[in-house]
């Protein structure tokens, strides 16, 4: 196992070097000349030249990007040029914020989904299947921007019982999920944010599970006398590799935090700073954001990796 | 095999099947797999169901042991083994009877065992299940098992997931299991087809083997007349979902009665090929969707009268202990291969 662990984390290099290319590339593929955001419209060749040459865009772009991974290694990301705060600051605080409310959501929407899979799974084409099978498909295509707005409707607009919107009245940095009058911001943004991983999980969690179900093995654990339970325990480790995958995913998805919903609850999250960097071409935050991101889908993919290999032993010889 | 080892007709039948009817229902069709079988075998006797592909004999396997999908599957006739009413069994019993009464082996020994256990747990788990074990008793036992099978170094084996087995060892490893709460009848669906011709060999002198020393009633399922011969103290030859012709191996190897069987083994007795021997019969097996009403065979057969294509032929005993279904029998008509 730890030769796997070994092999995985090396198979993660070239990933996120490939990875920081595409955030370093980020400023030239974005459109316009990168220095004209940092520029007066009217600064003269002489000026141009010398900005150019002080943020070394004149040097050979290879050099430009070990100057920038060698920085961006150290934790400097440069600044925003919206806030002209630390990109890190900026970064690292929407990060923690969205990771606050994945703390809930996570949890809330794999717990949900699975059970709701295996439930599925366990009786195909009957009522619970169909019932399961029919509320994901609604869970993943009713747009949960409209659920969240839904919800705050009747919670806090006619039932008045939770807040609409924001982080509390202690703000972000003071947050803390042990206290009721913070974490009752949490609990409709969270259940919005859980709706689309809880169908898609269940779907798939489903048909991992069908798809076991017809197997050979499974009529020899019924041939050697196994009792429905063990089968399904059996079915349940089996259809458990495919599963993992999807919450990896799902779980990328969640820490990217969604720009919709963020917006609807204003939750200065991932998503919502990723939004204000888009409008503001703040490009330093882009890049930051991206990273960290990726750097986190990759670390999940590690984890799933070795996850699914210490289940099925026929992933820890590939 | 020698006559000593032939049971005594007045031991009661380990296993009783009456008229058995297997049925597969869909929105589409109605599938006729099993129609209409009987058969016995006693304690210690093996015996060996032959025909081709479709002609039901995995289904009617599968049925004594209650396997095949519950909601689509019509069953009817009377399945007893060792005294108990199968299709009548509550759940529980019938946990109690498959893998601790009776045992099956299947054909394809990758597919049929559980990937992401190692087979020693899997042997374990079907110890536990039946047997008041504890762990490393049943581990013991497990080992014992290997040994018995012939597995080389089986304590590393015990260890092993089944993709790290050779297609032989697994099958050892699923005889093992199948073994491993002493089963008083064993159904070996076809178990050496999938493997190569000399690891089908070993394979096959082992059951052999193991099926005498431990005295299992055992029904061999095989398309293979040559394996069937090896092993088989009474062949039943299976067409269409029916029992065309059945007796004693020496008997039928030496005087077959049914035309079908003189097809088998006009192809396979005297050719060259044992795996060419069914496909040298003209024509291919009825709908099982739409049966004719008369002989199954009646559209393939050399000897085909009138009277052939009205009803399906009754039962008759050219001796004792064999049975054949064919108007023919008794008219002492060759069928000319
Ligand atoms: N679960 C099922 N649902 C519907 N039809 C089935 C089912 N199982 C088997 N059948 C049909 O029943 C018939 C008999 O199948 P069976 O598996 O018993 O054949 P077989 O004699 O074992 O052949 P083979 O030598 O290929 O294993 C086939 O036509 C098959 O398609
Ligand atoms: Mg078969």
């Amino acid at each position: 196992m730890f030769a796997i662990i070994l092999r995985r984390l090396i198979y993660a290099i070239p990933i996120a070097l490939g990875v920081s290319v595409v955030c370093f590339s980020l400023v030239y593929l974005a459109p316009g000349d990168p220095l004209q955001t940092i520029l007066p419209a009217d600064a003269s060749a002489d000026t141009i030249a010398f900005i150019k040459h002080e943020y070394g865009f004149d040097r050979p772009i290879p050099v430009q990007f070990f100057f920038w991974l060698t920085r961006v290694l150290q934790g400097d990301f440069g600044m925003s040029i919206a806030t002209r705060r630390p990109v890190v600051d900026e970064v690292l605080g929407s990060l923690s914020n969205t990771a606050v409310l994945a703390t809930i959501a996570v949890p809330l929407a794999f717990l949900i989904g699975y059970s709701l899979g295996v439930i599925a799974g366990c009786f195909p084409g009957g009522w619970l299947d169909k019932l399961v099978t029919g509320s994901a498909v609604m869970g993943v295509s009713l747009p949960n921007y409209w659920v969240g707005i839904v919800l705050v409707i009747i919670f806090s607009v006619e039932m008045m019982a939770l807040p609409a919107t924001g982080m509390g009245p202690n703000g972000s940095t003071a947050f803390s999920l042990f206290r009721w009058a913070d974490l009752q911001y949490l609990i409709l943004p969270a259940i919005t944010l859980a709706l689309v991983p809880v169908g898609i999980l269940a779907r798939s969690t489903r048909a991992s599970l069908a798809e076991i179900r017809n197997q050979d093995f499974v009529t020899t654990l019924r041939a050697k006398g196994l009792g429905e339970g063990a089968i399904v325990r059996h079915m349940l480790k089996n259809a458990m590799p495919p599963v993992l995958a999807v919450m990896g995913l799902q779980f990328g998805y969640l820490m990217g935090g969604s720009i919709l919903v963020e917006t609807v609850f204003t939750w200065p999250g991932s998503g919502f700073v990723l939004s204000k960097a888009i409008i503001n071409r703040d490009i330093p935050v882009l890049q930051g954001s991206i990273l960290m991101l990726a750097m986190i889908f990759v670390a999940t993919n590690l984890v799933v990796d070795l996850l699914q290999a210490a289940i099925d032993p026929r992933i820890r010889r590939a | 095999m020698d006559g000593t080892l032939m049971p005594q007709a007045d031991i009661a039948p380990l296993v009783e099947i009456e008229d058995l009817t297997v049925r597969f229902t869909s929105r589409e069709a109605t599938v006729s797999a099993v129609n209409g079988v009987s058969f016995s075998v006693k304690p210690g006797e093996v015996l060996c169901i032959l025909g081709e592909s479709g002609s039901g004999k995995s289904v009617t396997l599968r049925a004594m042991m209650r396997l095949l999908p519950e909601k689509r599957t019509t069953i009817t006739g009377r399945i007893t083994i060792a005294g108990q009413d199968v299709l009548g069994l509550n759940a529980r019993d019938l946990r109690a009877l498959r893998g601790g009464l009776v045992s099956m082996i299947f054909q394809e020994p990758m597919t049929a065992l559980d990937p992401v256990y190692t087979v020693g747990e899997q042997i374990i788990e079907t110890l536990r299940k039946h047997r008041n074990m504890s762990r490393e008793g049943a581990r013991a036992r497990a080992l014992d098992l290997f040994e018995l099978v012939k597995i080389p170094s089986p304590e590393r084996r015990l260890d092993s997931y089944p993709h790290e087995l050779s297609g032989g060892l697994r099958q050892r490893a699923m005889i093992a299991m199948a073994l491993s709460c002493g089963p008083r009848l064993l159904l070996a669906d076809e178990p050496t087809t999938a493997l190569d011709a000399t690891v089908q060999i070993q394979v096959l002198i082992l059951l052999r083997r193991l099926q005498r020393e431990l005295g299992m009633g055992t029904i061999f399922v095989t398309h293979d007349l040559g394996v069937a011969s090896e092993i088989a103290d009474r062949i039943a030859v299976m067409y269409a979902g029916r029992i065309v012709e059945e007796g004693p191996v020496a008997d039928i190897l030496a005087n077959p009665r049914h035309p079908y069987t003189q097809g088998l083994m006009a192809s396979t007795v005297h050719g060259q090929h044992r795996d060419a021997d069914i496909q040298a019969i003209p024509g291919s097996p009825p709908d099982l969707r739409r049966m004719p009403a008369g002989c199954s065979f009646g559209p393939r057969c050399p000897t085909s009268q009138p009277r052939c294509r009205e009803a399906f032929p009754p039962i008759s005993h050219p001796s004792a202990d064999r049975m054949v279904r064919c108007f023919r029998e008794g008219e002492e008509a060759k069928a000319s291969f």
